[in-house]
């Protein structure tokens, strides 16, 4: 596993550790917006904060648990997380994924999703134009049909779909 | 026979054409659904939901709508097995033991066995854990109309304790999971007293987190990114199922009867607990290795190693509706959106369903007989269909299922807000997927979350404050007490073993 650890973007430690502090700052969020707003007994019963003040603190608890785990096992750092490989695959995918999803707002549900799978088969896949704009074109086609026409379910729509008049 | 008279007008209800073709609808989508990467039962039935509200409208209609959801889910369960067998790969966590003598088999050349023999097991699974539902859920009903605010909130923590003795893996991990979740649900407006709870002035927040939402995230986008980083090359041998293989395989079947009775009833158990159908399956798979005649050859191509884990994940995916429909307490993620939309529709899922709406609860039992049947005959026809589905190249496939996610999750309240807070949970499950912590309790609190929060008021309420109305009587006593049994289970059995160890 000489080159898994070489290649290594980050350690199961490192995760584990980062992991387990963000969710005890979740936790102390938790608790501290329980006390904000309240949490003991009230002129009529408990107040807002009385059921989540006891939530956030079994998350400190829990985390510190965790924590307190991952700092005493050495043997989670010398194993890798995800390797850098690894790493840039997902972030071939994530960072796209994003870019779409924020531009289907301005794009529409269509014209964002037919340019997402394009770039999917363009940039993964190696398929040529002649293959790549039947099938991100026919493939948002049915979905239309099938939302908009057949469940009547619209989604958001953009320049595209008003300039053919489909609003 | 009160139940059987009740089962008859349930099929009278279930047997009408438009229920029945929704049922083979349900039924290949649900497949469809289950061999496809990153969508599974819980998430396709959370990205279909949507398209069910006008359908639930319509008198009869809510009955419709969860034959066509459940039928889904029997769909993706057949599913699971399919790409198990074919492509080693487990479209659903409880389909992984079934690649352990199913891919072998496939690689001798007997796919057509190892299919037949895990969907005939998977029907047989459900069938007992349907027969179990029809009898024992008119009695545990009953039995829950007497519940109290005390009392429920000690069924949710029974469930919840469930989780983490039962699960196996880290409790610290299942508990903060569980917790997150509980946190998430309360954010937004409490309906008690009208305070804004966690929202930070985020107007978005108001409403608070939909669990469908975090579904969606969490297993759809989140099991893209590890199926991505696993490779993609899919392999997989070539299905035919002809009617001879069929024929030849059921005649082997009934050897394995004590295998059979006994993954169903590890199934149904584990199913009703909230352990859920992916440890039963690993134990059935273990215990028949342990007792089988040839345990030793297990591994290298053994039906017998087939039908021990599809029965057992089908009996418990099955039988966690029980809890679901007769206490509202659902004992699977799946089962939490089904939950989840019989509250969108309109209905109160608990003890009442059964007085308040008979044609519904008894139309959906004699739906699980039908859907299954469906489904039996739909893999068993359709199987080189279906594996022709993952031989669609990832990079077609992978952006298709992200735009279904993205649909599925605007498509809940017409939000794009949930779209951007999908992608979050997609991170986070993928997080926590690699770090071993669960998601289903972390589902299954975000769904309970506000009336686990609701019952717990109102019992203390009731005895100012007093934590003890949680032992005030038997019934309430006798559940908070196994609750804490079942939480520090691991550590009792850990010191029960020191004594004996030690003596």
């Amino acid at each position: 596993m000489e080159n898994g650890e070489q290649g290594s973007a980050a350690s199961v430690k490192a995760v584990e550790i980062g992991v387990a502090v963000a969710i005890f700052l979740f936790g102390a969020l938790v608790v501290f917006d329980s006390y904000r707003v309240g949490a003991r007994w009230g002129d009529d019963g408990p107040q807002a904060g009385y059921f989540p003040l006891y939530v956030g603190l079994l998350i400190c608890f829990a985390s510190t648990a965790i924590l307190v785990r991952a700092l005493r096992n050495s043997a989670l750092a010398a194993e890798s997380f995800v390797s850098r490989d690894e790493l840039k695959k997902i972030l071939t995918v994530l960072v796209p994924t994003v870019v779409y999803v924020a531009l289907i707002a301005p794009l529409g549900f269509y014209l964002a999703s037919t340019l997402y799978i394009a770039y999917f088969m363009w940039f993964l896949g190696k398929y040529s134009w002649a293959k790549i704009a039947p099938v991100s074109i026919g493939v948002s086609v049915a979905f239309f049909l099938i939302f908009e026409i057949w469940f009547s379910v619209p989604l958001p729509k953009g320049p595209l779909e008003a300039a053919l008049g489909l609003n | 026979m009160e139940e059987v008279n009740a089962l008859l007008q349930g099929f009278g209800v279930a047997l009408s054409p438009l229920n029945l073709l929704l049922m083979f609808v349900g039924v290949i989508l649900g497949i469809i659904i289950g061999v496809l990467p990153g969508l599974g039962g819980a998430n396709g039935v959370a990205i279909l939901l949507p398209l069910t509200f006008s359908m639930a409208q319509q008198p009869g209609g809510t009955t419709s709508a969860i034959i066509l959801l459940s039928c889904i889910y029997w769909g993706a369960l057949f599913g699971g097995a399919i790409t198990s067998i074919l492509f080693n790969i487990p479209g659903e966590p409880w389909s992984v033991a079934t690649t352990f003598d199913g891919h072998p088999l496939a690689q001798l050349g007997r796919a057509g066995s190892a299919l037949t023999a895990a969907f005939t097991s998977s029907f047989i699974g459900a069938l007992i854990a349907v027969i179990m539902i029809t009898f024992l859920s008119p009695v545990v009903a009953g039995f829950a109309l007497r519940f109290g605010p005390p009392e429920f909130f000690s069924v949710y923590l029974l469930t919840f304790c469930a989780f983490v003795g039962m699960s196996g893996g880290n409790a610290a991990k299942t508990i903060a999971s569980m917790m997150i979740g509980f946190a998430l649900a309360a954010v937004g407006l409490d309906s008690v007293t009208g305070t804004l709870r966690l929202t930070f002035g985020f107007t978005s927040l108001l409403k608070g987190f939909d669990f469908l939402i975090a579904v969606i995230g969490l297993f759809g986008i989140g099991e893209i990114l590890e199926t991505l980083e696993e490779g993609l090359a899919f392999k997989g041998a070539s299905a035919r199922i002809n009617f001879k293989v069929v024929l030849e395989t059921w005649k082997e079947l009934p050897r394995y009867w004590a295998t059979s009775l006994r993954s169903a009833a590890v199934g149904c158990f584990m199913g009703i607990v909230p352990g859920g159908a992916t440890p039963a399956s690993f134990m059935s798979y273990g215990l028949a290795r342990r007792l089988s005649k040839d345990g030793n050859d297990f591994g290298s191509g053994k039906v017998e190693g087939v039908v021990a884990p599809e029965t057992a994940a089908h009996a418990a995916g099955t039988s966690a509706l029980l809890p679901m429909i007769t206490l509202g307490v659902p004992g699977s993620p799946t089962a939490a959106v089904l939950l989840g939309g019989l509250l969108i529709w309109g209905l109160q899922p608990g003890p009442l369903l059964f007085v308040e709406k008979p044609d519904f609860v008894w139309g959906l039992i004699a739906s699980m007989y039908l859907g299954n049947i469906a489904g039996l005959i739909v893999v068993l026809t359709c199987v080189p269909l279906f594996a022709a589905i993952l031989r669609i190249p990832f990079s077609i496939i992978a952006p298709v299922i992200i735009v279904i996610c993205a649909i599925g999750a605007y498509t809940v309240h017409n939000s794009m807000f949930d779209v951007y807070l999908m992608v979050a949970f997609g991170v986070l499950g993928y997080a926590f997927k690699k770090l071993g912590y669960p998601l289903a309790p972390l589902v299954l609190a975000l769904v309970l979350g506000d009336r686990a929060e609701e019952n717990f008021r109102n019992a203390i309420k009731g005895s100012q404050g007093d934590l003890l109305v949680f032992f005030s009587n038997g019934l309430v006593g006798g559940l908070t007490s196994l609750a804490l049994l079942l939480l520090f289970w691991p550590l009792i059995r850990a010191g029960w073993r020191g004594v004996l160890g030690k003596s």
